[in-house]
């Protein structure tokens, strides 16, 4: 279980995330929903650390993570797998090399083990033809599917994507929901999408958080967001419907 | 940024009764000016550099203990930084060596100076100055640019994030190689450079008509000092960590997209540069 608990945030004076608290639960798939720049994906990278908070706290499995050494804190991601926006495959290695990164860094496996988890990470998000091909060659879905390969191949307890969707055709968006959702139900991990795609958030997820101005303005359900009569989520959700429509 | 300065005429504390300047949202003291202030911030740019720089530092030699996971990285930054950069330095140094040759001839060769004196210039100066300068000059540019165009996409591209995120180092993991590798592939080339300029020059001086191979030697031989090489191999480790180190530092560090790699590479190249001749001279006046 993760929480976080009142964090603030500035960068320069500007203020990007006041007081905000919430907790995410096991196995649930949460999508941390609000518009561009509300503070998003500030709070993702406070969940793994990659940020510190100017106050409060991020304590995942009931330990404080800011309050840990480097080294405990390197323990901790390991049982995170995230993927981010661009997919942040490493381009100077091919597909398979890139999926059996963390397997070679951090596990004692041999090389015939690593082949065959690595081709199964590749056969998950369908795409374990592409072993050979470099990050370049790939198109910007299938880098976000194999970057997909590599934030699971450790077999992570929560995995974190950042706008999973965004810059995606419809259809690979399509794609890339039913892949999260299939992860999420086979390997029963915690998923917490960073997202301001309203057609990935009802179609993945159990509960939705909304950030307004660096604020936790509404956590719920997805039912509670179907009821919800509060106007700034409203108009948010509606907007995201419009774009849809059109 | 000023957004506005203001005097309240209608407080009854008197020590409100301040011309009051916000900036950025923050009430400033009456000391406030905006140009102590600019001037002020100006000054701790380099400081805040220097603090960033020395705590990178510090993060990457404390990944030493664990280094036999980036091993396989230092093999490849070794290649890059020295095998790759061999032809190159090699060329340069075999025309620094036949230009010192040709142009000592040109100032010095007259029928009262021996033409030893040719040997007795161009080889402490390959040894003690131009080979390493040279050599440290050509990998600012290749190797330095290279570093911190790597890093410096890494970084905007999120891998260095993915790298922290999957519970790596990544400063151990990105830094150290490639800092070690300098460190160690330098004073390679540094010995390749002198050598091979050392040959330039004798060659072209014997050719040339400037001064037959046999007296180039000689002259070489008489004025040989056996520190002058130490001195060398001392500033070629010198030049290694400084040119490995910034670049890795300005490119770990950069902001922005394509124009922030740029920029970082841009810096890297000249900082090195910058940096290098202050270590030239430093090292010189203390050693010698």
């Amino acid at each position: 279980m993760i929480n976080i608990k009142n964090i603030d945030k500035s960068f320069d004076d500007k203020m990007v995330l006041n007081d905000v608290s919430l907790d995410i639960y096991e196995g649930e798939t949460l999508a941390i929903i609000g518009r561009s720049g509300s503070g998003k994906s500030v709070l993702m990278k406070h969940i793994i650390g990659l940020l510190q908070p100017d106050s409060g706290h991020v304590t995942v499995d009931g330990i404080d993570i800011n309050k840990i050494s480097y080294a405990e804190l390197r323990r901790v991601r390991q049982s995170f797998g995230v993927l981010f926006q661009g997919g942040a495959l490493f381009d100077s290695m091919n597909t398979f090399d890139n999926v059996a990164f963390p397997l070679r860094t951090f596990t004692e496996m041999t090389e015939q083990e690593i082949e065959k988890v690595v081709y199964e990470c590749l056969e998950v998000v369908e795409l374990s033809d592409v072993g050979s091909k470099m990050p370049a060659e790939l198109s910007g879905g299938m880098q976000k599917r194999v970057a997909l390969a590599r934030a699971v191949a450790l077999k992570p307890r929560y995995i974190l994507y950042d706008e999973p969707t965004s810059g995606l055709d419809p259809e690979t968006s399509n794609t890339i929901d039913l892949l999260i959702k299939g992860l999420a139900d086979q390997l029963k991990v915690t998923s917490i999408v960073v997202t301001h795609d309203m057609h990935s958030v009802l179609s993945i997820a159990d509960r939705a958080a909304f950030i307004f101005e660096g604020r936790m303005h509404w956590t719920g359900t997805i039912d509670d967001l179907h009821a919800s009569t509060d106007t700034v989520l409203n108009d948010f959700v509606k907007a995201n419907e419009y774009k849809i429509g059109v | 940024m000023i957004e506005r300065t203001y005097f309240d005429a209608d407080a009854e504390d008197e020590s409100a009764n301040l011309s009051l300047t916000v900036v950025n949202g923050r009430e400033q003291s009456f000391l406030y000016h905006p140009l102590l202030h600019y001037t002020t911030q100006m000054m701790m740019v380099p400081v805040g550099a220097l603090g960033r720089y020395s705590k990178l530092l510090f993060h990457a030699f404390g990944a030493l203990p664990e280094f036999s996971t980036y091993r396989d990285n230092l093999w490849r930054q070794m290649v890059h930084i020295g095998i790759e950069s061999m032809p190159i330095v090699m060329l340069a140094a075999a025309f620094s060596g036949a230009v010192t040759t040709v142009q000592t001839s040109y100032q010095l060769v007259s029928p009262l100076i021996p033409k030893t004196i040719i040997g007795a210039i161009v080889v402490p100066s390959m040894i003690l100055e131009l080979g390493a300068v040279v050599t440290g000059f050509i990998l600012a540019g290749r190797v330095g640019a290279r570093i911190a165009a790597e890093l410096g996409t890494m970084r905007v591209t999120e891998q260095i994030d993915a790298l922290e995120a999957m519970g790596l180092n990544s400063i151990g993991y990105l830094i150290l190689p490639r800092v070690i590798a300098g460190v160690v592939m330098f004073p390679v080339l540094y010995v390749a450079a002198c050598f091979v300029g050392i040959g330039g020059g004798m060659l072209v001086g014997h050719y040339g008509g400037f001064v037959p191979i046999g007296e180039f030697m000689d002259g070489a031989r008489e004025f040989f000092q056996p520190f002058d090489p130490v001195f060398g191999l001392i500033k070629s480790l010198v030049f290694g960590f400084t040119i490995t180190s910034i670049s890795c530092f300005k490119g770990y560090y950069t902001k922005g997209g394509a124009e922030g790699v740029g920029r970082a590479t841009t810096q890297a190249a000249v900082a090195s540069c910058v940096f290098l001749l202050i270590a030239d001279l430093i090292l010189a006046a203390t050693l010698l």
